[in-house]
């Protein structure tokens, strides 16, 4: 086995690596390992786990409850802005706790106003839409649910359908006049809603949120964000955000809570998207702190030795 | 002579490609259905009159009657029936393989192999193992898929922006009849034309000047108001919801009770810490004071709150990352390869 791992280019930039340089074969040195081996590795951690279905159980926690319990808390049939903003770079992140929220307003017969900062996010909006076709025939567009789509203005748009929706939503997202949708007909603008859902995968999103509609106008608000994008939110829970999903750990929480709510969903395996994904998860961060253990174990052995 | 890492990697890739080779050629894999639905008009608005007689017997069975607006909607889609008679559009969406078959083993003559989403699969397929060709060292491959994904996406954002910011925001604005008549037919009969919206076209056409030969300058004018509006709106909203807001969140109790459990301790540490570690990030970030002593003390203390919450950082970062890798595993096993995906398709 020793003459197979590269030892020559472990610091080198990505694109200074070829295929001819990659290492000499001087010996096993994990010092100088090559980095595609790391890569290989991580590779099969998370594909290995995902093709043999690995699935661990998750309990929700207390965070995700408060997430739920908002929107469970809520009268059937309540008014619910789904501002969903995120594109397909990361929909892998937030396509699970998406479309759980949209499965959960649907059992609670919620009314659903889909509305976007993102250009990008439009067929986010329309497969999560699919949900409600497939899920639920008796969810009507215009009467249960509609689909405002994108409009250009980053935060302007916040500033102006918070006060007048009409102003910039003239026609949902197919060209219908509004006024002809018996959901949005005497609908004046977004301080009417019970709640806002935003799911945001940065700027534009869920901090803009909060900051021109949840908080000056108090309107009851709950976020589900990337990885990257959860700790700056944090602050904002309680007072400003009722509750915030991080990643997908908390999509395959707000799942099982889902689950456990509404049993009959564990049929449709669609249902469980976000706790499939949490087996890989779990292998390849088991691989990365086994790396960093193994990488601190080498730099402090080699401090010793004074090498 | 080949070095042995070398070799295996090619190992890999020939036996990736041989795979690959083998089931493009067995035609399990990479293709792409969609299901054909075609619709008439006037059953459709058949049933959405039958939707409102039903609605009405219920309402006449508790002894009310039917709302104005809704008897006008039925009046409204009966006067609509002769006009659009004959008229029959077909839906066509996407389709799972597993529904070439109906439930009762028949195939479903609706759903029918798609080329054009089939070419869509394979390219997004090879792109994203192109994308993903960067582990091994930049290449033509890396690059030809950046450089695509860079271009579609800066032509997705203008098309998208042309069609809703110019077209339905400035445009049907200042000219709703001959929108209405063109690219918008479902615009409000009751819009009239807003001059006021003559300010953002002038304000649009003095920013495009910078293009013309002489007179850059004039764009100068139109770009201070667009960044003088925006930071006003964003300091006003950032005083609010971040300074205001912030501060009266970290104002909390450091001892949390109530009357039925009394002292509520895991709450009371929690807030503890919170106003420690703001305290102590704030010293951090003080420099009018040397950090010696107890200054020194508390700045030390609060870098290492900071780094805290940069590792709690990370380590979401890295969770946001392995997830974004698998959906991608997983859209190359499933919907190109056609593995069988463990507790569905086995």
């Amino acid at each position: 086995m020793s003459d197979i791992m590269p030892t020559d280019s472990a610091h080198d930039p990505p694109s200074d690596i070829s295929p001819t340089d990659a290492g000499s074969d001087s010996g096993f040195d994990f010092r100088n390992l090559d980095r595609r081996w790391i890569f290989l590795a991580m590779g099969l951690s998370i594909a290995i786990p995902m093709l043999m279905g690995v699935v661990f159980p998750e309990h929700p926690s207390q965070e995700v409850l408060d997430v739920f319990a908002t929107v469970e808390g809520l009268e059937d049939g309540s008014s619910v802005l789904m501002a969903y903003d995120y594109d397909p770079a990361s929909k892998g992140e937030l396509e699970p706790m998406a479309a759980a929220f949209v499965r959960h307003c649907a059992q609670k017969k919620h009314k659903l106003y889909f509305i976007t900062l993102w250009p990008a996010a439009v067929p986010m909006l329309q497969k999560n839409i699919a949900i409600l076709n497939r899920e639920y025939p008796e969810y009507t567009y215009g009467e249960d649910y509609v689909n405002l789509g994108f409009r250009p203005g980053s935060e302007g748009v916040i500033k102006v359908v918070v006060t007048d929706l009409k102003k910039l939503y003239a026609n949902d997202v197919d060209g219908t006049d509004l006024n002809e949708l018996p959901l949005t007909a005497n609908l004046k603008n977004i301080q009417s809603m019970d709640l806002i859902i935003n799911v945001s995968a940065g700027t534009p999103g869920a901090k803009e949120w909060v900051q021109y509609a949840a908080t000056p106008f108090d309107i009851k608000m709950v976020a589900g964000v990337t990885g990257v994008g959860y700790t700056p939110l944090v602050p904002y829970v309680p007072n400003q955000l009722a509750g915030i999903l991080g990643a997908i750990k908390a999509a395959a929480e707000y799942e099982e809570a889902v689950l456990l709510e509404y049993p009959e969903l564990r049929e449709n395996p669609a249902t469980q998207e976000g706790l499939r994904k949490m087996g890989p998860q779990l292998v390849a961060h088991m691989l990365v702190i086994g790396l960093i253990i193994g990488g601190n174990v080498i730099f402090f052995t080699d401090r010793r030795r004074g090498v | 002579m080949m070095k042995t890492s070398n070799a295996i990697w090619l190992l890999l890739l020939l036996v990736g490609g041989g795979f690959l080779v083998f089931r493009t050629a067995t035609g399990s894999m990479g293709k792409a259905y969609v299901r054909h639905e075609t619709f008439d008009a006037t059953t459709h608005i058949n049933k959405q009159i039958q939707k409102i007689d039903d609605e009405e017997q219920q309402e006449l069975a508790k002894g009310k009657t039917l709302s104005e607006a809704k008897t006008d909607k039925r009046m409204k889609l009966s006067d609509r029936l002769p006009a659009v008679e004959g008229i029959t559009w077909t839906k066509v969406s996407s389709a799972e393989r597993g529904e070439l078959t109906g439930s009762d083993g028949q195939p479903d003559t609706a759903v029918v192999f798609s080329w054009s989403r089939t070419i869509g699969l394979w390219i997004a397929a090879l792109g994203t193992l192109a994308i993903m060709s960067f582990l091994w060292g930049d290449n033509i491959f890396y690059k030809v898929a950046e450089s695509v994904v860079v271009g579609a996406s800066a032509a997705y954002a203008m098309v998208v922006g042309f069609w809703t910011g110019i077209i339905q925001n400035l445009f049907s604005k200042l000219i709703p009849t001959a929108m209405r008549d063109t690219v918008l037919p479902g615009l409000p009969g009751s819009q009239e034309a807003e001059l006021i919206y003559i300010v953002p076209l002038v304000l649009s056409v003095l920013m495009l000047w910078r293009l013309a030969p002489q007179g850059g300058w004039i764009s100068r004018w139109p770009l201070a108001f667009f960044i003088g509006a925006t930071a006003g709106i964003r300091l006003v909203a950032y005083l609010d919801a971040d300074f205001v807001q912030q501060i009266g969140n970290t104002i909390i109790p450091l001892l949390v009770s109530d009357n039925k459990q009394g002292l509520m301790v895991g709450q009371s540490i929690g807030n503890i810490i919170i106003v420690i570690g703001v305290l102590s990030c704030l010293v951090y970030f003080f420099f009018s004071f040397e950090h010696k002593g107890v200054v020194g003390a508390t700045a030390r203390l609060g870098i290492w709150f900071l780094m805290i919450t940069f590792g709690a950082g990370f380590g979401f970062t890295v969770m946001g990352r392995i997830s974004l890798i698998s959906d991608r595993f997983s859209f190359l096993f499933y919907d190109w390869l056609w593995l069988p995906k463990p507790g569905i398709d086995a």
